[in-house]
């Protein structure tokens, strides 16, 4: 096979070639500022035609959910429904500039503010904001909000907050960067919180616990509603780590159980594509006594007088955290998951939810034939199956997903949560058919058999993706991190 | 029901094969009494509903698109390629995640490194990582950056008062619990020269930005010594605008140890404020300090080469609450988007862009100067945004111009600076790109000389 | 697995050894094999004073950061330079070449308390569940 598989858009390069033509000036010329004009520009000089090929090629190197089931777990990667690119692409809101006075985005304003309150309406939120970037961002403002109201009451000595071993990477890096301390507790033999662990640390320096609701071994928290009592009856708060919600929207909502604070991740549970990674969108909703905490600003609706309709403009929360990003929020994917949300109204929410852990289950079901599936309970959206094999050396999670590879599917996610060993924590959702899981469980308990039959195999797969497997420690000891031109001589 | 693709009969040999009976048994667990709540939710829609619905919101908002618009301040109208569009819209970049399994993502990747690449080509810096959330958010990051690079123990940041004030806005929400002392900006009338002279071996970073808030290129020369005079450590970050590095000298050419700023005029529609994209390039000494996600080039077990996602122990999900930042993943499809831009103008459609973003501007600046009422400071070099003294509220003007009293069209006018200056009222912040025909430009003129004629008329 | 006799261990595998009057720190064999290939080793600066149990470096994999521990109390007097250029010598030659810092110790009766081979060995038996 030739290398490399695809050229770099660089090594494409022709001197003199442009992708598009640029209209002439029609205007004088003015003269240029002395001493700030750049000498030389090294950007590659391709044609349209180029373009359009390389980046057509590059995608075929890829997976993606619209070419078959991606079970990243925690990920929820469901499908993402093409209506949803048509509406976020409609030139008025293509089109409309974020410093537009507001009298002329009324529309925009409208869907944000409607957005707000459906997700306060399947959250049981009092308020929601939209601004947050992503789901790592809705954590840091939710954390921030937590501290600033305690210590807006005068609470200065309380500097920690609790985080389960099982929580996103996310939990514990959010909260440090509010200058906060981490202190981890650790699951119960069934998967819970451990509340006596959560009792004896509990105490007046307790900003609050960070509680992902299902959890990330895909089951409930059993005591979800003790952990409020306990934290609150500390003066602390509960913030709901929200990556989950696709088992429960519709089902429960989580403020009835007494959260606090929790982000929304609209490229999980709503929709949105996620892009090879990003953009997303993190929203944040507050119980009543945070509502003045929000990040500014927060859309509000007036309702018009004597038959008038309402109008939208932007409210500064008093007691605000500050603005986490520019401008309003990542509005493109706000059309998208509103559409979503309209397409599906209140049942369909909870036919998501239901469908979510129906595959889930049943996958499990399935998969347990041969793998070790810790925690006898039915699971929600998710589960985490032991990707080892009694008495096969040298074969993991790692081997078993890179195996899925050659079987033309895509892994799900790997050495996650810490707690299990050798962890695969598979999230079918709810958009996959009962041919397509009993597909990937069939291929799961075929590498079973592989493992047993002819270890290497694993050992040494992929044997057929585009590349066979990757020298991470080379890449990580000798960084290449742009195309060097000088380098290629060597 | 609406994507779930199971049937009646499929419903009941999966909960057969579980062990249960119904769908509701899957949520014994969850209490009973907050089982099922009532959601207020309208109806479903139907595919041709929903589009009618949001065809009318979006019919709703002024595209400014559609108009002659002169508004900037940190959101640009350009032209994006049909190209670009054409690239995310594919459904194995668009709906693929995070790069974890390398060997079926080596697109993703690979448009990364290209990403980082051409990020490196534009600002002239060694390293870039594959992207933040927008300028704002990659402009905290540097705050944070330069705050572990003196591993915590410098608590001083300095920052232009032209710097974006969402972005300073940004900075100082990040840093809250950092104990941070975040100063400088308090008077307009501080300029990056009297930041330096405010640099002391407590000082971690200054963060300037050039083109500025206000359009002007600040003196970058002599900026990075000025600030190695008072403390050789001190970092130096500066935002920038992407275009105007098609014609301009890059901060890598002044010493900048962070280049970062927004990437929305590379390729992304004005989207009523995002998603944009954060770029963010450094030194390749501070590489361990760096947030964010990097691409590295590597060779696969045949020797054939490939990408992976590299460095990653200084993220979240390994390092927990010692990471260099929460942030999980990067602007991907955003990023992607500027890479194709990139891609499709190249060397020469950058230049020529650029140029006519700065001669357009130069033409609308030395139009609207020439009237009677108007001036435009000529204190500093600027590229395609620029400050018109106006001779009432800009509030007041724009209104006028966007009910088309003087002009056949309404006009989009330029940024109201008395929103965020208070010694700014009745300035304009005016935009013009490659977008504004002359006949707008001229159009844009005669409008701001119709309305000064009309308010002297009426005194 | 290699273990060395002149040096004392930590119970989370880093190891001692007493050079004159300073304490040389390593992460022991175990541990670098546990780790995997060490791509980074993050390092502190000369002239910081760590109390024992302090983090004091982060050796890195490209899966895993590992925190090493002080072994006892005192000020960094050297670092192991050569480690940036080669962190692969922790793998190599984890008893020697691959030695991480030097301190100067503030307290002799905490050498005392660190563990001797025997007492490692057991140890590591029982982690390694063999």
């Amino acid at each position: 096979m030739s290398t490399p598989l695809e050229p770099l858009i660089h090594e494409l390069s022709v001197p003199g070639r442009q992708g598009t033509p640029v209209p002439e000036l029609d205007v004088p010329k003015a003269a240029l500022p002395e001493g700030l004009v750049r000498d030389a520009l090294p950007l590659p000089e391709v044609s349209e035609i180029d373009v359009v090929r390389h980046f057509l090629r590059l995608s075929q190197l890829n997976y993606a959910i619209d070419q078959g089931i991606y079970p990243l777990g925690s990920c929820t990667m469901k499908y993402n429904p093409k209506i949803n690119e048509q509406t976020a692409r409609l030139p008025g809101f293509v089109g409309a500039h974020p410093h537009q006075p507001v009298g002329t985005v009324q529309g925009a304003l409208r869907l944000m503010y409607d957005l707000q309150t459906y997700l306060a309406e399947i959250s049981g939120f009092a308020a929601v904001t939209v601004q947050p970037a992503a789901g790592a961002q809705g954590e840091l403002v939710g954390v921030l909000m937590m501290r600033k109201y305690l210590l807006d009451r005068g609470e200065t000595q309380r500097d920690t907050i609790l985080v389960p071993d099982s929580a996103h990477g996310t939990n514990p890096a959010s909260t440090s960067m509010t200058g906060l301390r981490v202190v981890q507790l650790p699951s119960d033999e069934r998967g819970n919180t451990d509340l006596d662990a959560l009792r004896s640390e509990v105490c007046e320096r307790i900003i609050g616990i960070m509680i992902t609701n299902p959890n990330t071994l895909g089951l409930f928290e059993e005591h979800i509603e003790e952990i409020s009592e306990i934290v609150h009856g500390c003066g602390g708060l509960v913030y709901g780590d929200g990556a989950n919600l696709n088992a429960l929207v519709g089902v429960m909502h989580p403020a009835d159980v007494g959260i606090d604070v929790m982000h929304f991740n609209l490229h999980k549970t709503f929709s949105t594509p996620h892009g090879g990674g990003g953009p997303g969108a993190g929203p944040v909703g507050v119980a009543e006594h945070l509502v003045d905490y929000l990040p500014d600003p927060v859309v509000r609706m007036t309702p018009g007088a004597d038959g008038a309709p309402a109008t939208y403009g932007f409210h500064h929360p008093p007691h605000s955290i500050g603005r986490v990003r520019s401008f309003w929020g990542h509005f493109g994917m706000l059309v998208r998951a509103y559409t979503y949300i309209r397409m599906h109204g209140a049942a369909g929410l909870r036919d998501v939810a239901e469908h979510a852990v129906l595959n889930a289950n049943y996958l499990r079901s399935r998969v347990k034939e041969a793998y070790h599936v810790p925690f006898e309970r039915i699971c929600k959206h998710e589960f985490v199956a032991e990707g080892s094999f009694e008495g096969v050396e040298d074969v993991g999670a790692m081997e078993i997903c890179k195996r899925l590879i050659d079987h033309g599917v895509h892994p799900p996610t790997m050495y996650f949560p810490l707690i299990v060993h050798d962890a695969l924590m598979i999230e079918p959702t709810e958009t996959e058919s009962l041919r397509s899981l009993d597909h990937y469980a069939d291929i799961l308990l075929e590498i079973a058999e592989e493992a047993e039959r002819d270890p290497d195999l694993l050992r040494q797969a992929p044997h057929n993706a585009p590349v066979r497997r990757l020298d991470e420690v080379g890449a990580a000891r000798n960084p290449i991190l742009r195309y060097e031109p000088e380098a290629e001589e060597d | 029901m609406v994507y779930t693709p199971h049937t009646a009969a499929e419903r009941q040999e999966m909960l057969a094969r579980i062990g249960v009976e119904a769908l509701e048994d899957l949520f014994a667990d969850v209490p009973q009494r907050y089982r099922y709540p009532d959601l207020n939710l309208p109806p479903p829609a139907s595919e041709m509903e929903i589009l009618g619905e949001l065809q009318e919101l979006a019919q709703a908002n002024l595209n400014a698109n559609s108009v002659p618009t002169f508004l900037g301040a940190g959101a640009y109208r350009h032209w994006v390629p049909a190209v670009v569009d054409y690239v995310i819209s594919r459904g194995e970049f668009a709906t693929a995640y995070t790069p974890y399994q390398a060997e079926v993502s080596q697109g993703t990747l690979q448009a990364i490194f290209e990403y980082q690449s051409l990020i490196c080509d534009l600002t002239g810096m060694p390293v870039a990582n594959a992207s933040h959330y927008d300028g704002a958010t990659a402009t905290a990051e540097a705050v944070i950056q330069a705050y572990n690079v003196f591993r915590r123990k410098r608590r001083k940041v300095l920052i232009a008062p032209t710097v974006h004030p969402h972005y300073r806005e940004v900075v100082r929400a990040y840093t809250q619990g950092m104990e941070l002392t975040i100063t400088g900006d308090e008077s307009l009338s501080t300029t990056p020269a009297d930041l330096a002279a405010q640099v002391g071996d407590k000082t971690a970073c200054v963060i300037v930005q050039s083109p500025n808030f206000l359009g002007q290129l600040e003196a970058l020369d002599d900026l990075a010594d000025a600030i190695h005079a008072q403390d050789p450590d001190t970092l130096l970050a500066v935002a920038t605008n992407p275009i105007s590095l098609g014609l301009l000298k890059p901060p890598g050419a002044y010493d900048a140890d962070i280049v970062m700023g927004e990437g929305q005029p590379l390729g992304l529609g004005l989207n009523y404020g995002g998603p944009y994209l954060g770029f963010y390039a450094t030194r390749t000494d501070y590489l361990r300090q760096l947030a964010g996600r990097l691409v590295g080039q590597t060779a696969d077990a045949e020797g054939r080469r490939g990408y992976v996602t590299t460095l990653t122990t200084r993220e979240q999900h390994i390092r927990r609450e010692r990471a260099t930042s929460n942030i999980c993943t990067n602007q991907g499809l955003m990023a992607l988007a500027a890479t194709a831009y990139l891609a499709t103008l190249g060397k020469q459609g950058l230049q020529q862009i650029a140029a006519l973003n700065y001669h357009k501007a130069h033409y609308a600046a030395q139009a609207i100067d020439a009237l009677e009422g108007f001036s435009v400071s000529d204190e500093r070099p600027f590229f395609n945004e620029f400050v018109v003294a106006c001779p009432a509220p800009v509030a007041e003007i724009n209104q006028a111009l966007l009910d088309g009293v003087y002009s056949d069209t309404p006009i989009l006018g330029g940024y109201d600076l008395a929103q965020d200056y208070p010694d700014l009222a009745d300035q304009m912040l005016v935009a013009v790109t490659e977008m504004n025909s002359r006949a707008e430009i001229d159009a844009f003129a005669a409008a701001l000389a119709a309305f000064e004629r009309d308010q002297r008329s009426r005194r | 697995m290699k273990f060395d006799s002149d040096v004392r261990y930590l119970e989370t595998h880093e190891w001692a050894r007493k050079q004159d009057d300073e304490i040389v720190v390593g992460i022991s064999d175990y541990a670098q094999d546990t780790l995997s290939d060490v791509v980074y080793v993050e390092l502190p600066e000369e002239g910081e004073t760590v109390s024992k149990g302090d983090p004091l470096c982060v050796v890195e994999s490209v899966k895993a950061a590992g925190d090493v521990y002080a072994p006892v109390s005192g000020k960094v007097v050297a670092v192991n330079i050569e480690l940036e250029e080669a962190p692969e010598m922790v793998n190599q030659d984890p008893f020697g070449e691959g030695w991480l810092v030097r301190i100067a110790p503030a307290d002799p009766d905490e050498w005392g308390d660190l563990l001797d081979i025997e007492a490692y060995k057991q140890l590591v038996e029982e982690e390694s569940g063999s």
